[in-house]
């Protein structure tokens, strides 16, 4: 009888140098000194992560504007088995963090140990890697504000 | 506006892994099958178009041999978009508007079995800000239904019902992949999967293939006894930054609902693509959907999503209730993009 296999294997990989363009690379400098910084629209609200164009209003987005290492969870997901690619290796948070100073939200992770620790409203503070590059990364993750 | 209908369907089985047949060998029959019920023979179709996605496929330009499937010789008018093939229909749609073609073939295929969908996926998220962190589908859901259960917009109780109803409707559709009778008390009483899911909210991972004809006018009433009359479709996609959208409501199918009709009249019944529970809440508040319309009859994306084709299958789901003479008015539904930032709206009459 003759052979017949049923599967290839087949690994895609890439490596890409993007531009990231003069808002995005302004976030990313910024990063890199352990601050983050928004965009202002014309209308006047404050994106983070900064965009090239206000997405209300399609306007070109104006100045640079620091914003703080704090603020608010507006949304969270609870990770008990977390994936080789995500960020931490135990048990985490993915939220939406508006910073103080920020009419966005940032999409990132939060430390917090356990999901009864987590609530909409919670105050969190970035933690920023030692070793910073200027990369959406450089934030290792976020951590509650108030001590466990 | 030229009068353009759904005339034909088929469907691939929808299987967990379909490990014997490539891409194009699941297209064929499906393919061959639309045609026949159509009539239309293969070298008198006005235009193709394919929607599927190359991340998916593992194969950059993948649709170039996914286009083997219809045998395009002499060469045919051919366009793909790397979309569900829900929005590959729209270009039919227009193309026939223009005026240039009277029929349509459109089909859609996807494995999602290949890869690990959930993270290929997060391939479609900004770059720069997002996908360096390696949010997965299921993550990024279930923030949006955070959202949704903190503005009371959604229930857990009312997620795992709507799991319920699709996997139980999913009895009478022998082409569906996950189908049963689940209690809903005992899917609540499950571990979360990514808090605030649970397994019972997620889609199940699928290899599928779909194909429509689509047909003007006279040629339309030639090819099917009962055509399923398109009277409006439009679809809108919001921004790409997740934290800049309200994710408890879904803007952008209000408009495109407003835009194809379906704040007129009444259905009978409505096919949307919804991959998790708290997504089909949402849509039916953005549809006003009233209690009487059947949601998702065949199951819908709880009970198969092969991504890339799940949107097609509604439309052609929906269009199949016209033509075997079940339904009068249809409403179908496609989504694209995480937490449902890109919808089309689809009114069908007979």
């Amino acid at each position: 009888m003759s052979r017949s296999l049923q599967e290839a294997k087949h690994v895609l990989e890439y490596p890409y140098r993007r531009s990231v363009g003069p808002v995005l690379g302004r976030f990313f400098g910024a990063l890199a000194e352990g601050r983050i910084e928004g965009v202002r629209t014309q209308t006047g609200h404050v994106l983070v992560p900064p965009q090239e164009y206000d997405p209300q209003t399609g306007e070109a987005t104006g100045e640079p504007v620091a914003v703080a290492s704090t603020g608010v969870v507006t949304a969270w997901a609870w990770v008990d088995r977390p994936r080789p690619k995500h960020p931490l290796a135990n048990p985490f948070a993915w939220a939406l963090v508006q910073l103080d100073g920020a009419d966005t939200a940032l999409l990132h992770v939060v430390d917090a140990g356990e999901m009864a620790r987590m609530k909409t409203g919670m105050r969190v503070r970035a933690r920023f890697r030692d070793e910073r590059v200027g990369e959406i990364r450089d934030i290792a993750c976020f951590e509650p504000e108030e001590a466990r | 506006m030229r009068d353009v209908a759904i005339v034909s369907f088929a469907q691939a089985p929808n299987v967990r892994c379909e490990t014997e047949r490539n891409e194009v060998e699941m297209l064929m029959p499906v393919v061959a099958e639309a045609l026949a019920a159509s009539g239309i023979a293969r070298g008198e179709i006005g235009f193709t178009v394919s929607g599927s996605c190359d991340y998916i496929a593992g194969q950059p330009f993948a649709f170039v041999s996914g286009i083997d499937a219809v045998g395009p010789w002499p060469p045919i008018n051919e366009s793909h978009v790397e979309m569900d093939g829900a929005f590959a229909l729209y270009e039919a749609w227009l193309k026939i508007q223009s005026g240039e073609v009277d029929s349509a073939l459109v089909y859609a295929f996807g494995k999602s079995s290949m890869g690990d969908i959930a993270e290929v996926l997060t391939l479609q998220l900004d770059p720069y800000t997002v996908a360096p962190l390696w949010p997965d589908a299921v993550s990024l859901a279930a923030l949006q239904a955070r959202v949704a259960l903190d503005r009371s917009r959604v229930t857990e109780r009312a997620m795992a019902e709507v799991a319920a109803r699709s996997r139980r409707s999913a009895k009478a559709n022998p082409n569906a992949q996950l189908r049963g009778d689940f209690d809903v008390d005992a899917l609540l009483a499950e571990p979360y999967l990514v808090a605030p899911l649970r397994k019972h909210d997620c889609p199940p991972v699928t290899d599928g293939a779909a194909a429509v004809v689509l047909a003007a006018g006279e040629l339309a009433s030639r090819s099917c006894a009962r055509p399923a009359w398109i009277r409006g479709i439009d679809h809108r996609i919001e921004c790409h930054s997740l934290g800049a959208r309200d994710l408890a409501r879904s803007a952008s199918t209000e408009i495109a609902g407003e835009k194809a009709g379906a704040f007129t009249g009444s259905f009978d019944v409505a096919e949307l693509h919804a991959p998790f529970t708290h997504q089909e809440l949402i849509l039916c508040s953005a549809l006003r959907m009233a209690p009487s319309v059947s949601v998702n009859p065949s199951g819908g994306a709880l009970a198969a999503n092969a991504v890339m084709v799940t949107g097609l299958i509604r439309l052609g789901e929906a269009a199949a209730r016209i033509h075997a003479g079940d339904a009068r008015r249809v409403l179908a539904h496609a989504t694209s993009g995480p937490c449902l930032q890109q919808n089309l709206v689809c009114v069908m009459e007979a």
